[in-house]
């Protein structure tokens, strides 16, 4: 259970860690919080031969509010985001969601951007990610560009970013005024990863439902959209068509069998999730935008 | 993938417990086996080594975390503080230490310094917890002997015993 050698980059500004990820990100990782890679370290399920390590890396420890989005740094642990009162109230699904991420001893070391960045379809952020619209920030020996959510998730564990990219930051996108949104999931045990969780965003006009988007946690195999909005738009809260909502997700999630649960019994639970979730955000004060 | 034999050794100062420590160890030495390899720091125990357990929780800067999943030349930017920082006296135990032995919140002891690392830490953010949030301040440490009632219990009579000591001291 220790991790094979590797040589240890310590660059101190973005252009250093950009021209050390070019010269050895073929064979090499970055290092942000380490909750996720040092497990995989030690277990020896990789043993990349250089590290690159960011956690000196000057300016990239803040989150920013702005009118069309909320940005975080890649160096933004999961706790700074849950705290950051201007997050929350800009983009209340950041809290929501994040409070969600591992156990707090996890969440004082673990990046949101490490997180969306690892890509792992029980992980939370990456669901709030697709749902927002969210834009992806990378570097990388040939330049910045920017990767919108629903072109960076390609499978579990795998995305769009080049292996000597390095992901500077995540911009979440803000709400439109009167959008409501929940995040509920389920775990054996509080801080574990969830058995299903769901994302939640539904516009409200007064009663009447606007729109209606939801993605999963643990369930797809890449997070993604599911639109309820043909399903819910125009009906009154008070009257919602919960059994088709219940058939919709039932057919979007295409969960796995593991240890924890059975696939169907995954399935059930997204989908009586998302039952759960729309009834508490539908109603009134909880969760306004 | 470099050498084991050859590999590059690594001047490393960490501030422990307000002490600062230099040790030469390599670049993959997690946390917590420098603390108790190279500088004979034990009472961080070493559990599972993948971040499940807690056993092994310090705190970096006073905030809980994993040393299994930290490397010490990471950690080289934080205070670090160990359970012995929190008490090493049996005649003058922390708060959380003297509820643990009032309430029996243990048996065989090996999950308890990361229980006290880790309810330090909470107390300092929640100084009166309910019950109930007694037991989700703790649901990230395992402890295969005590079933965990009596942990519980420790987390409300320690957050007790913190105001006790300040109205004596008052
Ligand atoms: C016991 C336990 C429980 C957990 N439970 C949950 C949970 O319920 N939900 C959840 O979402 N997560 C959970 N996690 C994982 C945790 O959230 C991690 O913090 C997160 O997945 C990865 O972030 P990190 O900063 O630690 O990244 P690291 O572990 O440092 O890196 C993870 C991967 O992402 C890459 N990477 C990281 N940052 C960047 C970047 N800026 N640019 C390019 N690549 C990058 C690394 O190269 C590596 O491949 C848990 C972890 C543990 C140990
Ligand atoms: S030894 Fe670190 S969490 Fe188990
Ligand atoms: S007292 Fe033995 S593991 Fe907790």
């Amino acid at each position: 259970m220790k991790p094979a050698p590797f040589v240890h980059h310590a660059p101190r500004t973005l252009e250093e860690a950009v021209a050390v990820l070019g010269d050895v990100g073929h064979d090499g990782k970055v290092l942000a919080g380490g909750q996720s890679l040092i497990p995989l370290l030690s277990m020896r399920l990789a043993s990349p031969a250089h590290l690159v390590d960011v956690n000196g890396v000057a300016g990239l420890d803040t989150v920013e509010v702005a009118d069309t989005h909320v940005r975080v740094g890649a160096l933004v642990r999961h706790a700074g985001l849950e705290r950051h009162e201007g997050a929350a109230a800009a983009l209340p699904l950041l809290r929501q969601a994040v409070r969600n991420v591992a156990h707090p001893a996890i969440r004082t070391r673990g990046t949101t951007v490490g997180s969306i960045a690892h890509a792992d379809p029980s992980g939370e952020m990456p669901a709030v990610t697709v749902l927002t619209d969210g834009v992806v920030e990378a570097a990388g020996p040939r330049g910045r560009r920017e990767i919108a959510a629903a072109d960076f998730f390609t499978g579990p564990l795998e995305t769009t970013l080049a292996e000597d990219e390095l992901v500077v930051a995540v911009r979440f996108g803000r709400l439109p005024a009167g959008t409501r949104t929940g995040f509920v999931e389920s775990a054996r045990r509080s801080g574990d990863y969830a058995l299903a969780g769901v994302a939640l965003a539904v516009g409200l006009d007064g009663e009447v439902v606007t729109s209606a988007r939801a993605s999963f946690v643990s369930v797809t195999p890449v997070p993604d959209v599911l639109d309820l909005g043909p399903a819910l738009a125009g009906r009154s809260a008070r009257d919602l068509p919960l059994d088709d909502v219940v058939e919709l997700v039932r057919s979007h999630v295409d969960p796995e069998s593991d240890i924890h649960a059975p696939a169907d019994y995954r399935r059930m639970l997204a989908a009586e999730l998302t039952r759960r979730v729309l009834t508490t955000t539908t109603t009134p004060t909880e969760g306004a935008a | 993938m470099t050498d084991a034999a050859t590999e590059q050794k690594l001047d490393i100062t960490l501030t422990v417990n307000g002490v600062r420590r230099t040790a030469s160890a390599p670049a993959r030495r997690l946390l917590s086996d420098f603390l108790r390899h190279d500088l004979g720091l034990t009472g961080t125990h070493v559990g599972c080594e993948h971040g499940v357990c807690g056993a092994c929780t310090v705190l970096l800067d006073g905030e809980p975390a994993r040393a299994c999943l930290v490397f010490a030349v990471t950690a080289q930017a934080h205070e670090i503080t160990t359970v012995e920082g929190i008490g090493n006296d049996p005649a003058n135990l922390s708060p959380v230490q003297q509820a643990f032995a009032e309430c029996h919140a243990l048996q065989c002891g090996f999950c308890t310094p990361g229980f006290v690392t880790t309810i330090t830490a909470y107390l300092d953010e929640n100084p009166r917890p309910t019950p109930e949030e007694a037991r989700e301040a703790i649901s990230g440490n395992l402890c295969r002997c005590t079933g965990y009632q009596n942990i519980v219990k420790a987390v409300v009579r320690a957050s007790e015993i913190v105001r006790e000591r300040e109205e004596e001291t008052r």
